[in-house]
């Protein structure tokens, strides 16, 4: 099939093929391909209506029965398939997996007008590199909590769940770990004052309050407990976690696409970003995610609520 | 609050110049007892400062001590916090009120209120946004460079509580410094306890009793704590807890613990009661004093027993728990693809990087973690609309929750059918020969290469038998499997080799026996 379009050389009619983006999958599959017999305007409304129905991520495929549709469609005729990738990459998206499971789904490519940028996200993080940090640190935290090993991370059937405090509990105990491990080879962590981007990045989340009392009972939005409360419901609203009760400051549970996003895309892609800055972690494959090392010496996490710490 | 943070600096900066005139400049090592006092002292900057800064209060507040009330809302915060959260504002700001009233009796109830409140939100420094406080410091390095520091605390922290509230705790920082030193080894810390409460009850000194009792109180958390977070570990990974030796020796210890001081505190209960009722006689207002002391015992040493119980309970919840999750992820399907182990290959290494490089992978991970958005189109004809419309109330219910999608859980099931008639086959062994566990794993082997997965789960199940189960329904027989110390010599699998037998059981005898109790 694929040896066949890779012969014939025409560009879709879709429109100019030499314009789209060569990123994304459509590029992958051999540029040039026409879908076989020509296509239809009807059908490029038809792919284009797919690519619509991926980006409402939360849209189930299973209550929609237009979408499940376009997905057979999808699934069983190769020409469509590649017109609804090449719409995608046109429109700067990368699809991520196309399944009745996850429906269409697709991810922004970084220059896509989709793309969501940090200081859209939260205003103080394009003024404070602390405040940057922090929304950072929460998402990450959020998938590492919802994803604890690397099996959970492979396996498509998996299901994570976690709470806001629970994470900020999670990211918290890490932080007095390194803390702890600081003091007891007697280094000093407290930053040079003209010097705030070499203090260490644990530091800037354990010194932030993990919550705090507001005029309207409202979570207090710079506290780290709102920073991760902000990431998960922004999380929902891209169809990646679902919110299933107000325990512990809210519970979610994770879907298809959320692990897609996080394995093909934000893993990677930040993996990357740590090789580059030359830290390099190797995995043996043995847990990593190690409760506090403190049966005898009782220090407390946060959400104790004891007053005094060996 | 820095203003205080720079004034610390100049005495350490002319010592610097003298050094660099005359003689090389301190080591580290000699800087850092130093730099361990000047963090202290920071710690009561915010204190005096309050004093300072009442003078720019709206009013005549010269009347009021604020560092005085400053450090009884500490010492209230400290007393008052409850185990599981906190201490609540409100009952502060109230309990702050008669010493605040004691010092201007002449001014009216609201503007006792407002020092108070004044004075908390100001310990907790509500104006910053890490709500906590920043003093500058300096020392010198290794190679004689004398850097100034931040140094970031905390006196009252804001924890969050049950149902989205906000208790107050006080800081490390604030015990040590601002109530005295009282962190010690609290094991040792308890027998002694134990020991002086004893000691304290039988000379009638009930005030350090009381501070006994509490502090007995707080291994019983501490324990119930660590277990908690034993169990949610477990729950992301079995293979994070050692479950062969650490985790029932704390749970066995646990036990012991509990055990012991239910014994111990009902006979100080039933001691106590008695000091309470015979000190109602007396009309001497010593023992007026002692008699609420000892009813302020009763109460936290009946709070003791309760969250005994509520250990207790959950003790016996874990090793249920743990099976559990063994079954669900230590015999699941091997994943085909290797993950990305997301804590150990980013957070970990992220968190000691420094703030700038950190924020490079973290901003990677932002940038194509968090999905897509949809960009708006403006009209302006909606803009207008939008514009005109009044805003919408806050819905005392809270947002609507969203239905909850139901889907058809697939049959994920490991094994077949057959292959558990297989395994019940093989297992079926006769009462008078049981066999070794390696054998039954060979056998299983030439079945089918899946069936000793079945067969060990099986096995591992029948190490700790549904004794109970059978006895009620009247099984004739039992399926059973002891440890004798021999290890297992097994490709797949490790541990003890088990002995597996069949027991059979007197079903008549047990028969007439539940009639009995009937």
């Amino acid at each position: 099939m694929i040896a066949e379009h890779d012969a014939d050389e025409t560009p879709p009619p879709t429109g100019e093929g030499g314009a789209l983006p060569a990123a994304g999958p459509y590029a992958t599959r051999g540029a040039g391909a026409a879908p076989v017999g020509g296509v239809t305007p009807a059908d490029a409304a038809d792919a284009a209506r797919l690519v619509a129905f991926g980006l409402q991520p939360k849209l189930v495929p299973a209550r929609d029965a237009e979408y499940a549709e376009l997905l057979r469609r999808h699934r069983e005729e190769p020409g469509f398939a590649r017109l609804a990738d090449a719409v995608a990459a046109g429109l700067g998206l990368i699809v991520l997996e196309v399944s009745s499971r996850a429906g269409m789904a697709v991810a922004a490519a970084e220059d896509s007008v989709f793309a969501v940028r940090m200081g859209d996200y939260a205003r103080r993080a394009s003024a404070d590199s602390g405040d940057r940090f922090l929304h950072g640190l929460a998402h990450l935290a959020v998938a590492a909590m919802a994803f604890p090993r690397p099996e959970d991370l492979a396996d498509d059937g998996y299901i994570g769940r976690i709470t806001v405090n629970g994470v900020d509990a999670f990211v918290r105990q890490a932080c007095r770990r390194l803390e702890e491990r600081a003091e007891e080879r007697g280094e000093n962590t407290d930053p040079a004052s003209d010097a705030p981007g070499l203090e260490a990045a644990w530091r800037v989340w354990a010194r932030r309050t993990a919550t705090g009392a507001t005029k309207d009972a409202r979570r207090l939005a710079g506290s780290t407990t709102g920073i991760v409360g902000k990431a998960v419901a922004f999380l929902t609203d891209s169809g990646f976690l679902q919110r299933t009760g107000d325990d512990a400051g809210g519970a979610y549970r994770t879907t298809a696409r959320y692990q897609l996003q996080i394995r093909d895309m934000a893993g990677s892609a930040a993996m990357a970003e740590l090789l580059e800055l030359g830290v390099v972690s190797v995995s043996d494959g043995t847990a990593t995610l190690l409760p506090p090392d403190d049966t005898d010496d009782l220090d407390l996490v946060a959400e104790a609520g004891l007053p005094f710490h060996s | 609050m820095t203003s205080h943070a720079s004034d610390l600096a100049p005495p350490q900066l002319s010592g610097a110049q003298l050094g660099s005139a005359a003689r090389p400049a301190p080591g580290p090592a000699a800087d850092e007892g130093l730099a361990r006092r000047l963090r202290a002292l920071a710690c009561t900057a915010p204190l005096h400062d309050l004093d300072t800064r009442k003078a720019n209060l709206a009013g005549e507040y010269g009347v009021y001590a604020m560092a005085e009330v400053a450090l009884a809302a500490i010492d209230l915060v400290t007393l008052n916090m409850d185990f599981d959260t906190g201490a609540d504002h409100e009952q502060i700001v109230a309990r702050l009120l008669p010493r605040v009233a004691a010092q201007a009796p002449a001014r009216p109830a609201a503007e006792h209120e407002r020092v108070a409140r004044w004075v908390l939100e100001n310990l907790i420094n509500v104006g910053s946004v890490d709500r906590g406080f920043r003093a500058v410091y300096g020392t010198f390095g290794p190679d004689g460079a004398y850097v100034r520091r931040d140094y970031d605390f905390k006196l009252i922290e804001e924890v969050p509580g049950h149902g989205g509230s906000v208790y107050l705790r006080t800081t490390d920082e604030a015990v040590n410094v601002l109530v005295g030193a009282l962190d010690t080894d609290v094991t040792s810390a308890q027998i002694a306890a134990e020991v002086k409460l004893e000691v304290l009850i039988s000379r009638g000194r009930l005030a350090d009793a009381q501070l006994a009792a509490e502090q007995a109180r707080y291994r019983t958390v501490q324990y119930a704590e660590t277990l908690r977070r034993t169990l949610d570990a477990t729950r992301r990974n079995v293979r994070a807890v050692d479950w062969l030796s650490t985790v029932p020796d704390m749970i066995a210890e646990a036990l012991d613990h509990v055990a012991d001081r239910y014994r111990h505190e009902n006979a100080i209960l039933t001691n106590i009661r008695r000091a309470r009722d015979e000190a109602e006689t007396g009309s001497d207002p010593k023992m007026g004093e002692h008699k609420r002391r000892a009813a302020e015992l009763v109460d936290i040493v009946k709070d003791c027993i309760r969250r005994h119980t509520q250990l207790q309970s959950r003790l016996l919840e874990a090793g249920p728990l743990f099976r559990a999750e063994q079954d669900r992820q230590a015999f699941a399907t091997p994943a085909t693809r290797t993950g990305l182990d997301l804590y150990g290959q980013l957070v970990a290494p992220v968190l000691p990087l420094p703030l700038e490089r950190a924020t490079r992978v973290t901003d990677a991970f932002f940038a194509r973690g968090t999905g897509f958005r949809t960009p708006a189109a403006v009209r302006v004809g909606d803009l207008v609309e939008l514009l005109l419309t009044p805003p919408v109330e806050r819905e005392y219910l809270g947002a609507e929750m969203p239905e909850p999608e139901l889907i058809a859980t697939p049959d994920d099931s490991r094994f077949s059918e057959e292959q558990l008639a297989s395994a019940m086959e093989l297992l079926d062994l006769p009462a008078d020969a049981p066999r070794r566990l390696s054998g039954l794993l060979a056998d299983a082997r030439r079945r089918d290469p899946e069936l000793p997965y079945l067969v060990a789960l099986l096995a591992v199940h029948a190490a700790s038998p549904p004794v109970g189960t059978a006895y009620r329904q009247g099984e004739q027989r039992l399926l059973f499997a002891v440890d004798d110390g021999t290890a297992l010599d097994d490709p797949e699998f490790g541990g003890a080799d088990l002995i597996v037998g069949t027991a059979l059981l007197d079903a008549a005898g047990m028969a007439a026996e539940r009639a009995e109790v009937a």
